[in-house]
């Protein structure tokens, strides 16, 4: 495809089709719905860290007059260990099960131990009293360090360390280990005339989505049963509970909502399996909706990370070898991101020595969820960190120093492909022309720049274009709309029909009309469910061409399709889209394409952000003063969705790096858990955030889309902790860069 | 035992039984089936629940129901006229300052009492007064550029 390609439609700033309903109130979340005959779900929660249960009795309870069902770890059917593909991740079923309702044990503070169905929420609020537990207390597990300690407590005793050369032979903490390398580091490092070599760290922080889980279920007998969720991948709620309590897919229903924000948050069921157990007790719908403070102690946080990283270079600014060993929490239960943080650390750069080792670690937190590029913000955090010291040790300017080593098509990843065309050396150019790096660095304040890479991932989607008589038609998708999707649907659909966007409107469309569509997430929804789109609006445009050429009484090869026309090439006919609908009672019936898809292609996105603070040198407080991310869209459907990913993902990483993180009392106690305490940026916080969109298409799209939705947060840690360093001039380890935080580093004279 | 509530929302007389612990919010949503007006925290830190009470912005979480009567109370239900956007609905419209959605009514409830309460707002000060409210999705900067077009429009046409 060519960069010079005119588009009609594509790169327009349309109205979302789903706005209206949106800035009314019109629209239905979560906690939006109801059922006749429903009740209402409340879970109990664990009061300890780390505690064996001693004794579960929910008799008291079950035969209080307002409770109809009580749900306990017993209720599933028996499941092993047996992993499965669920959102962005591996899911094991048996972890799963334990996480939703604990069995034996609770591995933290807020773990859920068992569920009551009352005729009233409060209700079934007061009920949760009449449960009766008894613990055995065991010492929390709350740090990468205390959890590899020689003798720490075991939070799984049968868990054996996966992927080390020699199979261990105890059980620990460790869930796995990983390793990837390329070249070789130590006769890289012998090369280099300055190395940097640092210890990093970020905390436990949350995706931070306003809108709470929330869930409807009624469990039914004799036709599929309902799943009303909030969730980024309706499928996969489907397949998770029925892994988890032995139902046939076709027995399941899941209907998405609209969706208050998950950025990988909404990936995984909390609530859904266990409503589906109180539903098919008590024989009535069951609502259940987390409460903020059940957010943040129980759904899904990003994972705790400490990485060592060192980087070596020539004089002339060559670097010659990285090496990183990344550690990363992951909750209760395995599997953190630690995976895609290996991937991703150092792939911004062309090296030809790379070695990255990681561990995946449990600590009594919550199980950790995807959040935004899972694994990568930490990851590149610390090597980001690293190459402004290295460069500011070389005196090169630090977009010079990542112009010099920077990937590019051709460059040999460390996790496997070469990659394609790639937009990071534009990225670099563009922050250097950029009005905010050509500005002067601002009295007292700081400056510091970061780059970031995310994979991207395609995927499995289905998209049905139906056509009406009158012309207008259903764009029905299974992709839930985080972010306003639906408007570059129908973007898509309407450049290749040649038609006006707003003739079709899209619909997220429940689990029994689609075939299976991978989850929202990865990026993936405009790429690969925009491939889906793209393919069923071809197949529509063929049976246009088809229904014409019938007609007309030539062949599909003597008729052309144009802007909404079919032409007669053998004669000056025409129709309209519009007339041919009409018409299709007498060519063969309605028109409806289908595009069925497994996307592959998907184009990795670099961003490079820039960032200026001002510290208040007395009390540590860090302000943004101005802020400019820059990234590669690989063709921009809708410009301004496409900014607010930057400009959200940028904020989310400002928050992570100046003031978000969990904090734990010495029981394992999570002490902030609301949005009070747990600051997230307010408006006031900010500045504008400025968008520069870098545009090198992804040959693998037939329009160039890159998915931009996580890269984003990737570059803001290291950006924002580099510009700090920068104010205070002292290195910046460790994030968050709060008030406290700050202070301490510019009290102790580096 | 429950309470007889009698209100006014958005100019409409309406009456509900609830029990005297219910906060505003949940008698809209769940006695009154407003749902548009959301819960983001229950406690009075996320702005989602913003309502309009008497003239005063308020949060429904931090409301009772009880205390709505004999109130007037206006909630984004009530902003719209029919099929009419409100201006600052078009503008949040127009510079796409919702990804999710479930801020902006809260966002858009609080976007108008700041405009009523000074219609010439700067961007510093649109900034603070909108601070109770939280978005995730956008960062702000887009919800931002919307109220002071919004604002503009509205004083143009004054
Ligand atoms: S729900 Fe009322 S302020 Fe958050
Ligand atoms: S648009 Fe999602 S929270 Fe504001």
């Amino acid at each position: 495809m060519s960069e010079a390609r005119q588009f009609q439609h594509i790169g327009q700033r349309t109205i979302r089709p789903d706005g209206f309903d949106k800035v009314t109130g019109r629209a239905n979340y979560g906690a939006d719905f109801r059922l006749p005959g429903m009740i209402w779900g409340k879970i109990l929660r664990s009061p300890h860290a780390h505690a064996k249960i001693k004794k579960l009795d929910v008799s008291k309870a079950e035969a209080h007059p307002d409770v109809l069902a009580v749900a306990t770890h017993q209720d599933f059917p028996s499941v092993n260990s047996e992993a499965f593909a669920a959102g962005e991740a591996m899911m094991d079923v048996l972890d799963l099960a334990r996480n939703v309702l604990a069995d034996k044990k609770v591995l933290y503070h807020g773990h859920a131990i068992a569920a009551i169905a009352a005729t009233s929420e409060a209700a079934a609020a007061m009920a949760l009293n009449l449960i009766e537990v008894e613990y055995e207390v065991l010492p929390p597990v709350m740090t990468i360090d205390a959890a590899l300690a020689e003798d720490a407590p075991l939070l799984h005793e049968d868990m054996m360390t996966q992927g080390l050369t020699e199979p261990a032979t105890t059980p620990s903490n460790v869930a796995s280990r990983m390793e990837l390398k390329k070249g070789d580091v130590a006769s890289g490092f012998a090369e280099a005339d300055v190395i940097v070599e640092r210890t990093y760290e970020t905390p436990t922080v949350h995706q931070g989505y306003i809108e709470p889980h929330a869930t409807v279920v009624r469990y039914d007998d004799k036709a599929p049963s309902l799943v009303w969720a909030s969730t980024q991948g309706h499928f996969d709620v489907r397949a998770s509970v029925s892994k988890l309590l032995k139902m046939k897919l076709g027995q399941v229903k899941v209907i998405a909502s609209e969706i208050g924000g998950g950025f990988g948050g909404k990936t995984t069921v909390y609530l859904e399996p266990v409503a589906m157990i109180l539903s098919k007790k008590s024989g009535r719908p069951v609502k259940m909706i987390m409460s903020r403070e059940e957010v943040f102690r129980a759904s899904g946080p990003a994972s705790a990370s400490r990485s060592h990283v060192k980087i070596g270079a020539k004089q002339s600014g060559e670097i010659v070898a990285m090496e990183a060993t990344l550690h990363f929490e992951a909750g209760a239960f395995k599997g953190s991101p630690m995976g895609p943080g290996c991937m991703t650390i150092f792939t911004p750069y062309d090296v030809p020595n790379l070695f990255v080792e990681g561990y995946d670690v449990v600590v009594n937190k919550a199980k950790v969820a995807a959040y935004r590029a899972p694994g990568a913000p930490q990851a590149e955090f610390a090597a980001e960190m690293a190459m402004n010291e290295l460069a500011a040790k070389l005196n090169i300017d630090p977009i010079d120093f990542r112009l010099l080593n920077a990937a590019k098509e051709g460059t040999q990843t460390i996790y496997g492909p070469k990659l394609k065309e790639v937009g990071l050396v534009e990225c670099l150019e563009a922050a250097r022309r950029s009005p905010h790096y050509q500005s002067p660095v601002g009295e007292g304040c700081g400056r510091g720049l970061a780059a970031g890479f995310w994979f991207n991932i395609g995927g499995q989607s289905s998209v049905t274009l139906n056509l009406n008589p009158d012309g207008t038609g259903t764009i029905i998708e299974g992709s839930p709309d985080i972010g306003g999707s639906r408007a570059s649907m129908q973007m898509m659909a309407a450049e290749v029909l040649g038609i006006e966007p707003n003739r079709l409107n899209p619909i997220v469309a429940d689990t029994e009309t689609l075939p299976y569509n991978q989850t929202t997430g990865g990026s993936r929804t405009t790429f690969a469910t925009g491939m889906a789109v793209i393919e069923a609006a071809e197949d529509v445009v063929e049976q246009l061409k088809q229904r014409a050429a019938s007609l007309w009484n030539v062949t599909a090869e003597q008729v052309d399709y144009k802007n909404g026309v079919v032409l007669n090439l053998a004669g000056d006919d025409q129709m309209t889209l519009a007339q041919i609908c009409a018409s299709a009672e007498k060519t063969g019936g309605q028109i409806s394409g289908r595009g069925n898809v497994n996307a592959r292609g998907a184009g990795p996105s670099f961003a490079v952000h820039l960032c200026d603070v001002k510290v208040d040198q007395e009390t540590g407080k860090t302000d943004v003063v101005r802020y400019t991310a820059i990234q590669d869209a690989g063709k921009a459907i809708h410009p301004s969705y496409v900014e607010g990913q930057f400009q959200g993902g940028a904020v989310q990483g400002i928050g992570w790096a100046l003031n978000e993180e969990y904090v734990y009392n010495s029981d394992g106690i999570m002490e902030n858990a609301g949005f009070l305490d747990y600051r997230i940026p307010l408006a006031s916080d900010l500045p504008e955030i400025e968008t520069i969109i870098v545009e090198v298409p992804n040959t693998f799209h037939p329009f160039g889309v890159r998915g931009v939705g996580e890269t984003g947060i990737v570059p803001p840690l290291g950006a924002v902790a580099s510009a700090v360093s920068d104010a205070i001039d002292r290195p910046v380890t460790k994030i968050p860069c709060s008030p406290p935080h700050v202070l301490s580093m510019i009290l102790n004279q580096g | 035992m429950k309470t007889h509530v009698q209100t006014e929302i958005n100019g409409e007389a309406v009456e509900c039984l609830i029990d005297p612990s219910t906060t505003l919010l949940n008698m809209l949503r769940n006695d009154l089936l407003l749902t548009g007006t959301k819960e983001g925290c229950g406690s009075g830190d996320c702005g989602a629940c913003s309502v309009v009470m008497d003239g005063e912005l308020v949060c429904a979480c931090l409301v009772l129901g009880v205390e709505a009567s004999g109130a007037k109370i206006e909630t984004i239900e009530g902003v719209a006229d029919k099929d009419q956007l409100h201006v600052i609905q078009e503008k949040f419209l127009e510079h796409a300052a919702l990804q999710c959605g479930i801020c902006t009514p809260g966002l858009i409830v609080s976007t108008k009492a700041l405009l009523a309460q000074n219609p010439n707002p700067t961007e510093e000060e649109a900034r603070y007064f909108l601070a109770g409210n939280l978005c995730r999705c956008t960062g702000y900067d887009k919800i931002i550029k919307a109220v002071m077009d919004a604002a503009s429009v509205l004083k143009e046409a004054s």
